[in-house]
């Protein structure tokens, strides 16, 4: 397995000087390139200071992550780990810092001092890529949260990461937004190759991710593909999470004495199931 | 209602004067506040009221537009040419009690009464057809060389792009937090003036708490995006100077230099 981003015994801390609270505890991971990765969560699952440490905003207090073989707490290479691993975070307003859209994408590879030619080029193929080029002059304040989400996700690939981590895009979008930024992480995900680790609490939007992770109390809890996840649905309940309501549906029938498999996760494969139970 | 406020006081257009680069016009704009302190007779000024006319028609900016700027500062205005008025020795045309009106004062009031309403009007000029974006990238060309003095040119263009860019951002917060304050019973609109300011408080604190949240959460945002101040970083719209920069540039040389003579040989 050739892996991006591998973790190894993660112990992460916040100390602010009278009580240490353990954030992150004993995590280990590899996050294979190209993947999908769903990392679900309550408030307070250690989620986000995950996502803080994957660019090295946050370094472990011990234990090591290293992002394309460079090691996150290496000062010196910082900047590389950084264009290395994109951010998205959960409020579109405070990471958009020009007046005007294209910008704002060109901020990022403005930093790497890049020709403005090259720039000119990347500017126009992310917001093509996110769907926002006829925006490109319109000024941020005046978009809709999930398109000053989606204009946050270019300027994050105008960069060319190699993996994004998005830090629960959707928290602060209504419904539609909220697809909107999900079908536009997907599309990145299948079209350029880019890993996608996209943390959330949004149960819904993991069902179409090659992996999830959940998370709670610092720790790992479940990993696996959604659908296999999904099924432990005692685990996940204990954890104050839900399941998709299909699966909701299949286990509630297990329950009253009708064995069918749990690892429906559309309706159409859900009816599919109980059907060919009722027809036998 | 907040959301009405205009930023700045920029009139898109698409005239030539708008179109001039930014550094150009704060040249022009300077070389013109130089010239207007040199003209000292009535050609002189006949000749800078020329220059800021055509410029005022050619950026097809409204003339009513235009002194609504001076509309603020017109108390101050006033006080001086007062005060030129009745403090210029020389010869009386008329007095009474113990206030004296010579020529010379007449003179001098017009004349200064002219100078800062002029001068107000041409800076208004440049705002009024300079996007403050573009205003910020131009000041910043024009002082880079005080880099080398160790001034924080780049911070300081970033300081004012960003307060730009949240200005309008904050403006909604105040007009969401006003209406949440307002569901809860508080008055903004009545009162004395010491009960307004004091109205007030409950709409700043959450105002500021949040200002600081946000620029907590925009500095990570910028690190995450491999920001590192100045250094090594590039423009993707570098400022370009065009042939009709250098002749406008050209034509306030020769203003300037005409003004220069004018004062120095008093033609």
């Amino acid at each position: 397995m050739d892996s991006l981003i591998s973790i190894k015994d993660l112990i992460f801390e916040y100390d602010n000087g009278e009580t240490v609270t353990r954030a992150i505890d004993g995590i280990s991971l590899e996050i294979e390139r190209g993947s999908f990765v769903a990392v679900l969560g309550h408030n307070g699952s250690g989620k986000s200071t995950l996502a803080r440490l994957l660019n090295g905003i946050l370094t472990p207090t011990s234990g090591t992550i290293l992002v394309d073989g460079i090691d996150t707490s290496d000062e010196d290479r910082i900047m590389d780990v950084r264009r290395c691993v994109g951010m998205v975070f959960q409020n579109p307003d405070n990471q958009i810092v020009a007046n005007v859209v294209e910008d704002d994408v060109a901020f990022g590879p403005e930093n790497l001092g890049i020709e403005p030619k090259e720039i000119r080029q990347r500017v126009d193929e992310a917001l093509e890529a996110v769907g926002m080029t006829e925006y490109a002059e319109h000024a941020p304040h005046l978009l809709s949260g999930g398109q000053k989400q989606r204009v946050a996700i270019a300027g994050v690939i105008a960069m060319r990461p190699r993996c994004i981590v998005l830090d629960e895009p959707t928290a602060m979008l209504d419904p539609v937004g909220r697809e909107d930024v999900v079908n536009t992480i997907t599309a990145l995900n299948k079209r350029y190759g880019i890993t996608v680790i996209l943390i959330t609490h949004h149960m819904n939007e993991t069902i179409g991710a090659d992996r999830l992770i959940v998370m709670a109390g610092g720790k790992v809890v479940e990993d696996g593909a959604p659908r296999e996840v999904f099924t432990h649905v005692e685990n996940m309940r204990r954890f104050g999470l839900t399941v998709p309501e299909t699966t909701a549906l299949l286990y509630e029938l297990k329950n009253a004495g009708i064995d069918l498999p749990l690892d429906a996760l559309s309706v159409e494969e859900c009816a599919e199931s109980i059907y060919s139970e009722l027809s036998k | 209602m907040l959301r009405d406020v205009t930023l700045g006081q920029y009139f898109p257009g698409d005239t030539i004067v708008h179109r001039l680069d930014p550094r150009t016009k704060l040249t022009l704009t300077l070389i013109y506040i130089v010239a207007l302190f040199l003209a000292v007779d009535y050609f002189s000024y006949a000749v800078m009221i020329v220059v800021l006319a055509a410029c005022i028609i050619i950026s097809k900016i409204k003339l009513r537009v235009i002194l609504r700027g001076v509309k603020p500062l017109l108390i101050v205005i006033i006080i001086t040419g007062l005060l030129n008025l009745f403090y210029t020795k020389g010869e009386p045309i008329l007095s009474f009690w113990i206030i004296k009106i010579t020529v010379e004062g007449i003179k001098r009031a017009v004349f200064m009464i002219l100078r800062i309403v002029m001068l107000i009007m041409g800076s208004f000029l440049l705002t009024y057809t300079t996007s403050p974006v573009a205003l910020t990238d131009g000041l910043e060309s024009l002082l880079s060389p005080l880099k080398k003095l160790r001034f924080p040119v780049h911070e300081l263009a970033m300081m004012m792009s960003i307060a730009l860019r949240f200005i309008p951002t904050l403006i909604e917060e105040t007009d969401k937090i006003m209406s949440a304050q307002k569901a809860r019973g508080a008055n903004f609109e009545t009162g004395n003036l010491f009960q307004r300011a004091k109205a007030l408080l409950p709409l700043l604190i959450p105002l500021f708490i949040s200002a600081f949240r946000r620029a907590d959460e925009l500095a990570v945002a910028m690190e995450s995006r491999c920001y590192n101040g100045g250094e090594g970083r590039t423009k993707m719209k570098s400022l370009h100077m065009a042939p009709r920069d250098w002749i406008a540039l050209f034509l306030g040389a020769l203003l300037l230099a005409g003004m220069i003579v004018m004062n120095v040989y008093k033609i």
